[in-house]
């Protein structure tokens, strides 16, 4: 098929995957954000969502305090984020439209009638009123772009280069939500330790102990607080949030038949090839269908995909805690990028006369 | 009483002519209420479908809907013969006449149409002299308009050679009307027109270069922001080919091909949708981004083809439309069946004459101009409109035509107040390749403005379903 033609549709579904995504880490932040907390941990969780989809920034300029109603105003529908879920539909639709012969006739009225309807949301205040129920609209309508994908469309190029993107898309999009939520409860757990050593260092007088942990690294924080056993309860609704945003959380109890545990949840995010959204059942995707479309320039970056694919099927979440989690995530953000590149230069960039 | 024929009653009373009586009689029963439901279920669809066309001079991209009227126009089968013999004949004097001007030039030779009338055409391509196309065929698509003036007689308003647009709507339209309506096609038998892709595919496929068994066929488009680009990627699914932008194609060695995934592929055939003028920057203008630098030399060497060809567009341009009966007499020694309007060529001194003492009776016409621009409108203009075109035409007159104002045929509509008569122009699309062939229908386009002549998408005119009744 056209180069151009693939670019469109490899796009097309990485602008809806990622409109769903935004909208599952919204969803997630509203719903941890009417627990009961600490206005500066509600902040703090909100500033890291916009942080991991490294919009910060952008927010500032526009917005001179952070309250949940202004992130979320920003990151549906202000003109000036070009990563809203406005701006990642319209520019799903348009890539649609540009290729619309290459879709079926459902796929391609989907992703139309989609927009329309976003556009008739955003007039209204329906937005305001309940927030959630548009995430809740926006996810639908990610699913059914899928499920008429699958349901009407030739397994093909086109298919392949659809499930292609958006793989690739859910694969970054699942680390993002991995880091912001472990990161943010990391932030609540530090604070809690500190607090606690605080105390400690109130009645002891030891200052000493409480210098060291300052001077500890991020990752070593990060992975003392993963494995801490103290308080499971107090963190139960952060994990379950975390689960919740990937619709994880019926799957953790048929899976683990165990308490909510950090490590568990990482190692079901990540490792689990049989969950659809973690690494693992993402880069298997991407592997596959990278196969299905093979050329004869494709062979490092198939091999490169490989790796990453063998790296989560074979990795034990031990390993992955013990090197920092963070740390483990952010290399994975880099291949993924590294892989995006890759698949446009050997398929999607008109490859050279 | 209407001083213009009326497609569905008889000479102004309420009474249905023969063909239209079943329809009239079902449109009796339904309810005002059922007509609106159905009017905004079809807006609705449309919309939905995204059967939109781009509208230039707004913000690129705004996209509009063109008006769907319910109410279809109905052509019985012994006038449709009529009509298709008519249009399948000119259609083969107007190939004919390409190719005699781009090779032995015996129409001029003899005298039939000046020298000047084709060298000075700005249609005309140099480059395509002497130049052999498959099957000696430059015009694949055409889409001939007609309108019907007096008592009901067809005219062949304009040949459109190049790269006419509409038979997407004519799908569409069919489509609406047997999803909206199901009821209707039990009652009628209408001729179909939903193989219209495969014909085209099949006649595209039909005049591959000489020696290509298998043709690769891509349609070729400027891009999502053109005002068809519905269309192109409407044909381009229902033909299973690739829709390309210039931009996909490369010429290498004599051969066209486009970037695929899995390399460069050979392309045979090009259904373009884009003027000469854009082609190739390395032969006509040097700007445009939207050609393939190289196309004409391959294609000049035989190794490609191009629907339609290069420099069509001198058979379809308003100064030659006058001499397309004597093309059929000179080229088929038949008589034309259908009908030209009555034109006067302001080159000649005595049609200006004429043209000039006449402008308020008269439709006045831009010999290049397109999409009902640039033209007047002779009763249905103001003094200083008519005295500014005056002007116009004594500055340039070779650059205008006129013709007498037809009373063209009314076709009943619904517009705001209800059901009125608004004027009407059909385009059937005749395809040229190994055979020449159509379907049996058209785009009906509705003026949907009282009293407006005018029925250009454009200028906001609609379009209608066209049935041929088989029976």
């Amino acid at each position: 098929m056209l180069s151009r033609t693939a670019d469109h549709l490899f796009w097309m579904a990485r602008y809806t995957e990622r409109a769903e995504n935004i909208a599952r880490m919204l969803d997630v932040h509203l719903q941890t954000g009417m627990l009961p907390q600490a206005e500066e941990d509600v902040e703090q969780g909100w500033r890291a969502l916009l942080g991991i989809s490294e919009l910060q920034e952008a927010y500032d300029k526009r917005h001179k305090t952070l309250t949940p109603q202004n992130v979320i105003d920003f990151m549906v529908r202000d003109p000036a984020n070009s990563s809203s879920i406005s701006a990642c539909l319209t520019q799903a639709r348009e890539n649609a439209r540009a290729v619309r012969g290459a879709l079926t006739t459902e796929a391609w009225e989907i992703q139309n009638a989609t927009w329309l309807k976003m556009q008739g949301y955003l007039k209204t205040d329906a937005l305001d009123q309940n927030p959630a129920e548009f995430f809740e609209w926006v996810k639908h309508r990610s699913h059914l772009s899928r499920g008429v994908t699958i349901g009407t469309m030739l397994k093909d190029e086109a298919f392949h280069f659809i499930r292609l993107g958006t793989f690739l898309e859910r694969a970054d999009n699942t680390a993002r939500i991995i880091d912001v939520k472990f990161h943010s409860a990391n932030e609540k757990q530090k604070k809690q330790s500190q607090s606690q050593s605080q105390s400690q260092s109130e009645s002891e007088s030891a200052s000493e102990s409480e210098s060291e942990s300052e001077s500890e690294s991020e990752d070593q924080e990060q992975t003392q607080s993963l494995d801490a056993k103290a308080e499971p309860q107090i963190d139960f609704y952060y994990w379950a949030a975390i689960l919740r945003s990937v619709s994880a959380f019926e799957i953790y109890r048929k899976v683990y038949r165990d308490v909510i545990t950090p490590a568990r949840v990482a190692d079901l995010l990540i490792l689990r090839a049989d969950m659809p959204r973690s690494l693992a059942a993402c880069m298997e995707e991407v592997l596959n269908n990278l196969k299905n479309v093979s050329n004869n320039v494709s062979a490092d970056t198939e091999r490169f995909a490989g790796k990453l694919h063998a790296e989560l099927q074979f990795g034990s979440i031990d390993e992955i805690l013990e090197a920092g989690l963070h740390d483990y995530l952010t290399v994975f953000f880099e291949r993924i990028f590294e892989l995006g590149n890759r698949i446009s230069r050997d398929f999607l960039v008109p490859l050279a006369a | 009483m209407a001083n213009f024929f009326d497609e569905m009653y008889t000479d102004g009373s309420d009474v249905a002519r023969p063909h239209y009586g079943e329809f009239s009689q079902w449109l009796g029963q339904q309810s005002a209420e059922t007509i609106a439901r159905k009017r905004v279920e079809a807006d609705v669809i449309f919309r939905r479908v995204g059967i939109t066309f781009a509208v230039y001079g707004n913000d690129a991209g705004t996209e509009r809907l063109i008006p769907f009227d319910i109410i279809p126009r109905i052509i019985h089968a012994a006038e449709w013969s009529i009509l298709e013999a008519g249009l399948i004949q000119r259609v083969k004097a107007l190939n004919m006449f390409i190719h005699d001007i781009y090779h032995d030039q015996n129409i001029i030779k003899a005298g039939v149409i000046p020298a000047e009338q084709i060298f000075r055409n700005a249609q005309y391509r140099p480059e395509m002299q002497g130049i052999s196309v498959a099957s000696d065929i430059y015009a694949h698509i055409a889409g001939v308009d007609i309108v019907r003036a007096g008592q009901g007689e067809f005219y062949v308003l304009e040949d459109n050679l190049r790269v006419p647009s509409g038979v997407s709507y004519m799908l569409e339209d069919r489509k609406m009307m047997m999803r909206l309506f199901p009821e209707l096609f039990t009652r009628h038998k209408i001729a179909p027109v939903d193989h219209y892709p495969d014909m085209l595919l099949d006649n595209l496929r039909s005049v591959a270069p000489v020696g290509v068994t298998d043709p690769t066929v891509v349609i070729m488009t400027p891009g999502m922001y053109n005002s068809a680009y519905f269309e192109h990627a409407f044909l381009a699914q229902q033909m299973g080919v690739e829709l390309v932008e210039g931009k996909d194609l490369f010429v290498n060695d004599n051969a066209v091909y486009m970037r695929t995934t899995r390399g460069p592929k050979r392309v045979d055939v090009i259904y373009r949708r884009i003027d000469d003028d854009y082609l190739d920057p390395l032969a006509f203008r040097p700007d445009s981004t939207l050609g393939v630098p190289g196309l004409l030399s391959v294609y000049r060497a035989g190794g490609v083809t191009l629907a339609n060809a290069i420099g069509t567009g001198v058979a379809d341009d308003k100064s030659i439309y006058p001499y397309v009966p004597d093309m059929i007499k000179f080229y088929m020694a038949e008589k034309p069946i259908l009908n030209n309007v009555p034109t006067f060529q302001c080159r000649k001194k005595d049609d200006l004459a004429y043209t000039l003492a006449n402008l308020k009776d008269l439709v006045v016409k831009e010999v290049h101009g397109a999409g009902g621009y640039g033209m007047l409108v002779g009763p249905a203009s103001t003094k200083q409109e008519i005295e500014d075109f005056r002007a116009r035409v004594i500055a340039n007159p070779e650059g205008y035509i006129a013709q007498p104002t037809l009373a063209l045929s009314a076709c009943p509509t619904y517009v705001e107040a209800g059901i009125a008569p608004r004027h009407i122009d059909l385009r059937p699309f005749v395809l040229s390749g190994k055979t020449v062939s159509m379907v049996r229908g058209g785009l009906t386009r509705v003026a949907l403005k009282e009293g407006s002549l005018v029925v250009n998408s454009s200028q906001g005119g609609g379009t209608k379903d066209t049935w041929i009744l088989e029976k």
